[in-house]
């Protein structure tokens, strides 16, 4: 029983169509890297299976629940989706510990007590313990990103989307934030994310989808994949990655 | 009881105009000195400075009534028994010199610091550089605030007539005073000001996308 | 010829006048209260209830933003009695006020509402937050804090315009101090001690805003401020 279930799905922004027929499946505590050139749809991709984007036609079924539009099933299916953002979306006016406190307290009526020694808890796993009272400003990036993914992991999701989470991040900053998603991967979570980071994708995702034009170009165990690209086109975007 | 006829709708557009040629008046006047009060208040002399932003703050800190009535009253006892329409003109000249001062010393302010910089490496005098480079990016960053504005000086020129001019609020109240049909008498009112006052808000807000639209990266 | 100033007998009705500065005073800050209240209803509204109803509000803030405080207070007072509602000169005088303040706050809540960028919803949706919540929690208290300078200079020009309520013989300050000069025959005097108390009291307003300002929104200097000036009703 995969815990993402993608099925032919097909979305369009108006009359361009971005993606045009994605099928894949993701295993329970596996990791799925999708790489790509921008414009190849991967975000888009993302974006869907939390229901941040509407799709015209196809299926994703996601740790249990089928995508569709109607907001309370949306919101059942976000308390086991967790998502994080390329630019963090901190909420500003709050501190680290109210930031990752609020969805927990209203949406599964968490008492504060719990709520707190949750918070706490997960901010730990992100190595961030001593900024409980900090605001968000007052962070680096770094610092912000492993707030999100606290936050997301509050709510004790069964699958995690992280959408580019480093690409806004100054090179040295990245580090603490591939450090903390590595654990992650390694106890166990259903992980999917979008990046730029080749050697993460390399060493710490089974698997990696390489999206071009908004199809799967190609898919297969990550090893493989970056050590003989079948097609030109990852070839060429291995190629111009090199750093 | 009578009831409206073309007659009183004649009155009241003919208020209207008065309402208008105030507010055009009180603006040029109050335009003219918000300009010097702004250039002042933009002045490293920090005497000069302090007296405009005093000016300013409290013109901007009591009622339009009061400065109504103090112009008023004040140039009385200097002896001037100015005919209505200019003792309106000049106490709105008044308020309206201290916002557009400040709206305007905003404005200059806004232009970014780089122009300044690029404009003098360019050894143009500082003279120059206000002409050629800095009000012209001025002007049109003050513009939706000044239309704004606008729409408030309109709407200020509703109380005048403790001064003894007649514009149009005063002519509803006279004719609701002959009448007895306040509902009809100010809704009227208050649909020739929004006739005048809603275009205006449009246009200052159209004006401030049409700016933001130009000056986003 | 020498100006002659003569306080003295304007001073001499200070009892007068404290009453009249202590009714602008209920008047502005029941105003305010109420204004504002009704203003964070009037947005939830606009941003979450169906279409009909954003044109609703729409349309009572921009009826209101557009027509004179003088022409409001006039149809409140003088126009609902056609209607059956016969309300004294004070409560007129509030419920205009109230009005007025409210549709002015309304449209600086929205732009702070506005100003609100969606990849900070998104962030709300997807801790699956109910709109409701995504409103109250993500959107609302930024907003507020976010405009609250505009909305403290809105305040304190509806302080300086209750003064228009003296058209409708309302014994506020503005009011007291006619009183007073038709009395002692001191105009320019009467209207001085007016100002300077309206002066102070303008001033007492925006350190007390300012002071609610930093308690209830400790910190705004991490966000951007939304620069939308006051305007006066």
């Amino acid at each position: 029983m995969p815990a993402v279930a993608i099925e032919d799905v097909h979305k369009s922004f108006g009359s361009v169509e971005v993606l045009k027929g994605i099928s894949f499946s993701v295993d329970p505590s596996q990791t799925v890297a999708i790489i790509g050139r921008s414009g190849s749809g991967k975000s888009t991709l993302l974006r869907c299976i939390n229901g941040l984007e509407r799709f015209q036609s196809g299926r994703i079924e996601v740790a249990g629940h089928v995508v569709n539009q109607d907001p309370k099933r949306l919101r059942e299916l976000r308390k086991d989706v967790g998502i994080v953002f390329q630019s963090y979306n901190l909420f500003p006016h709050l501190t680290v510990g109210q930031n990752i406190m609020l969805a927990p307290r209203l949406t599964k009526g968490v008492s504060k007590a719990e709520a707190r020694a949750l918070a706490e808890r997960v901010l730990a796993q992100v190595g961030l313990s001593e900024k409980y009272d900090a605001y968000p400003d007052n962070l680096s990036g770094g610092q912000q990103q492993r707030v999100a993914i606290a936050r997301s992991l509050a709510m004790q999701p069964k699958v995690m989307l992280f959408d580019e989470v480093t690409s806004a991040l100054d090179p040295e900053l990245t580090g603490e934030v591939l450090v903390v998603m590595e654990r992650l991967a390694r106890e166990g979570m259903t992980m999917l994310l979008v990046t730029h980071e080749m050697g993460f994708a390399r060493s710490v995702a089974q698997v990696t989808v390489f999206m071009h034009q908004g199809r799967i170009w190609e898919y297969g165990p990550s090893r493989e994949l970056f050590s003989a690209p079948r097609t030109d086109e990852l070839r060429s975007f291995i190629k111009s990655d090199v750093k | 009881m009578n009831s409206i006829g073309s007659d009183e709708l004649s009155f009241l557009l003919e208020s209207t105009g008065w309402t208008l040629l105030l507010t055009a008046i009180s603006f040029l006047a109050g335009g003219l000195i918000g300009g010097v009060i702004a250039i002042l208040r933009l002045s490293r002399n920090r005497a000069v400075a302090t007296v405009a932003i005093l000016y300013i703050q409290v013109l901007q800190s009591v009622p339009v009534l009061m400065v109504l009535f103090l112009s008023y009253y004040g140039l009385a006892l200097a002896g001037l028994e100015l005919p209505p329409l200019l003792a309106a003109s000049v106490s709105l000249g008044l308020y309206v010199s201290a916002y557009l001062a400040e709206i305007w010393r905003g404005s200059i302010e806004a232009v970014p610091y780089q122009q300044w910089e690029a404009s003098a490496s360019l050894a143009l005098s500082p003279a120059q550089q206000y002409a050629y480079v800095v009000l012209p990016q001025a002007i049109r960053i003050s513009l939706p605030p000044t239309v704004g504005f606008l729409v408030q000086l309109v709407k200020n020129t509703s109380i005048v007539s403790v001064v003894g001019f007649v514009e149009l609020a005063r002519a509803g109240q006279l004719l609701n005073n002959a009448l007895f049909q306040p509902f009809r008498i100010f809704g009227a009112v208050a649909v020739i000001y929004f006739l005048i006052c809603f275009p205006l808000s449009r246009l200052s807000r159209y004006l401030e996308k049409v700016f933001h639209a130009g000056r986003r990266h | 010829m020498p100006f002659q100033f003569q306080f003295a007998p304007v001073l001499a009705q200070w009892g007068m006048i404290f009453d009249g500065a202590i009714l602008t005073v209920k008047l502005s800050a029941a105003a305010i209260v109420l204004g504002f209240a009704a203003a964070i209803l009037l947005s939830a509204a606009r941003s979450m209830g169906p279409r009909w109803l954003r044109l609703v509000v729409d349309v009572y803030v921009e009826l209101l933003r557009n027509t004179p405080f003088l022409i409001q207070l006039f149809m409140v007072f003088f126009g609902l009695p056609e209607l059956g509602v016969r309300l004294t000169a004070v409560q007129a005088a509030m419920l205009a006020m109230t009005l007025n303040l409210s549709a002015y706050s309304t449209e600086i809540v929205r732009a702070g509402i506005e100003s609100i960028h969606h990849s900070q919803l998104e962030a709300g949706y997807s801790l699956a937050l109910t709109s409701r919540q995504v409103f109250q929690h993500v959107v609302l208290v930024p907003a507020v804090a976010k405009v609250w300078p505009a909305l403290s200079s809105q305040f304190v020009l509806m302080l300086l315009a209750s003064s228009i309520v003296s058209f409708i013989s309302v014994q506020e300050l503005s009011g007291t101090a006619a009183v007073i000069e038709s009395r002692s025959f001191r105009s320019f005097e009467s209207y001085i001690v007016a100002t300077a108390i309206y002066l102070a009291l303008a001033l007492l307003l925006k350190l007390v805003l300012f002071g609610i300002g930093r308690a209830a929104f400790p910190r705004v200097s991490g966000l951007a401020r939304v620069q939308t000036k006051g305007e006066s009703a």
